[in-house]
């Protein structure tokens, strides 16, 4: 107990001064400290993954850059942006490519392609006119997404092979730590809320979306290298998880499942006009609420620690670290109990829209 | 409104990405995983129902036991009874026969001494006969010394005839 709380306390910590030194950094840079512009750069996506230093200069990995043009595709540095120039256009400003990237220009981390005058058009702060190829680069997200993956497989695959090597034995080492969630996720979340017949097909599933939820939100809450990206916070990963389990839904909906939606019963004949397309809509509203669910909540406690030590820097006196600090820590620990419990949620309810459409009719 | 706008990069990635991962895990790890998990929880329970049963066995075992041993003690009480009896009646059969035998060997005696005292008698009344024969020689002679003492003796022994 004590053990994982220092270690909370540590990464807590650790957060904080990573926190801070990026924030204290841009405060130099700009004049004006702009708290949502720090806090939406620290929770989108970015083509580099920033580590220290300041924001133009600093040190930061340069993940590559893959574009699909009409020229065909094309891959080089994200350091041919970052280090190009910057040019500020009325109050907007981006980064024109240069090398590799000549011809392209990077706007709030979005690729464009220039004009003829080698330039990108504004319009009420948004870029019109410009094409825009298809973005396939490996951004700080899709990064963080290969590493959190990584981890989780070699996780797994060590604890897979500790059963190989020992057999059905009591387990020892990773897989004393990983077996009673694993036994939970397939118990307490397939077996509750699925019928016995069909509940096992779906543990692996189950599985590997509450274990690709949870160490990816804990990654999300590491400050730096390899974590700090804000993956599961990110609608596009939210957004995916939750078409999974909506076309898994509708492809293992069985009669009994459409039979509730297409002719509920007790409902008289008159109101199934009304009573249809509700059913409808609720097909598709779960798996939204599920999407919006850990996207929100992921993207909330980053948010909310952000502008904690955001706090600081607003009021520009080091004296406020001694709110803003406590504040953000206790926000951190909550957010470790967040990751958990919004892989939980998903899994779970995963789980019980899957289970609703292999039910069997029972009345 | 960048925040809610899928990025068809990233999901094109993660579709990847998490496919290969789904597929993986489930080869390599949620089977192996799983299989060894509820293989050991089946073993478990498999255990455990043998111990019950064992149990069980063990109780219905010490029941049969104690029935045996109770049937046992009776058996035995019953031998022993038997065996009493049988010693006692042996006894009694050893005594009464002793006894037999002893009045037997009473009577043989009994007999022999009747007979050895009738052979007894017969030969002391054969002596007595033979010496009374002699003494009343001897008194015939002395008595029949005389014709007197012939009459008197005459006389006597007629009147001795006549009282018989």
């Amino acid at each position: 107990m004590v053990k994982y709380f220092g270690l909370t306390f540590f990464i807590a910590l650790f957060s904080f001064q990573a926190i801070a030194s990026e924030s204290d950094v841009e405060h130099e840079a700009e004049e004006e400290f702009n708290v949502s512009e720090m806090i939406m750069h620290h929770v989108k996506d970015a083509h580099e993954w920033h580590l220290w230093g300041p924001e133009h200069g600093g040190t930061s990995i340069y993940l590559p850059v893959i574009l699909n043009t009409k020229d065909g595709i094309k891959i080089f540095s994200s350091s041919h942006f970052y280090h190009g120039e910057v040019i500020h256009d009325d109050g907007n400003h981006y980064y024109k490519g240069s090398g590799p990237a000549e011809g392209f220009g990077m706007f709030h981390e979005k690729i464009y392609e220039l004009d003829s005058h080698g330039k990108l058009h504004f319009e009420n702060g948004h870029v019109h006119g410009n094409v825009k190829p298809m973005d396939f680069s490996i951004t700080k997200n899709v990064t963080s997404l290969f590493i959190g993956s990584l981890i989780i497989f070699l996780m797994m695959f060590s604890c897979a092979r500790f059963y190989k090597r020992n057999g059905a034995v009591a387990p020892k080492g990773i897989a004393k730590f990983m077996e009673p969630l694993i036994v939970f996720v397939q118990d307490e979340i397939a077996k509750s809320h699925i019928n016995e017949k069909n509940y096992k097909r779906f543990v692996p599933y189950l599985l590997t979306i509450f274990f690709f939820i949870w160490i990816n939100n804990l990654l999300g809450l590491i400050p730096i290298f390899p974590g700090s990206a804000n993956l599961t916070g990110n609608i596009t990963i939210t957004l995916f998880l939750a078409t999974l389990t909506l076309i898994l839904t509708l492809v293992n909906g069985n009669k009994n499942y459409w039979g509730h939606i297409f002719s509920p019963p007790g409902v008289p004949k008159a109101l199934l006009p009304i009573m249809i397309p509700i059913e409808i809509v609720g097909i598709f509203t779960k798996p939204f609420a599920l999407m919006i669910r850990l996207f929100a909540n992921i993207t909330a406690g980053h948010i909310v620690i952000l502008a904690l030590i955001s706090l600081i820097f607003i009021n520009k006196h080091e004296a406020w670290g001694a709110l803003s600090v406590p504040m953000a820590l206790f926000i951190s620990v909550l957010e470790l109990l967040v990751a958990a419990l919004q892989a939980y949620l998903f899994a779970l309810l995963s789980a019980l829209f899957i289970g609703a459409a292999v039910e069997e009719a029972h009345h | 409104m960048d925040l809610v706008t899928p990025d068809l990069g990233l999901l094109f990635w993660t579709g990847i990405v998490f496919c290969s991962l789904l597929f993986l895990l489930a080869k390599f790890a949620w089977k192996p995983i799983l299989t060894a998990v509820n293989d050991r929880e089946k073993s478990i329970s498999d255990a455990l129902e043998l111990a019950e049963k064992t149990r069980e066995e063990m109780k219905s075992l010490k029941a049969e036991n104690d029935q045996i041993l109770k049937q046992a003690k009776a058996e035995r009480d019953e031998i022993l009874k038997d065996a009493k009896s049988t010693a006692t009646s042996m006894i009694d059969d050893a005594k009464n026969k002793s006894k037999e035998e002893a009045q037997k060997i009473v009577d043989a005696a009994k007999d022999s001494i009747r007979s050895e005292k009738a052979a007894a008698m017969a030969e002391l009344k054969t002596h007595v006969a033979a010496l009374s024969l002699e003494i009343a020689e001897k008194v015939v002679r002395t008595e029949l010394s005389s014709d007197e003492k012939q009459k008197a003796l005459a006389n006597n022994l007629a009147s001795d005839i006549n009282m018989n």
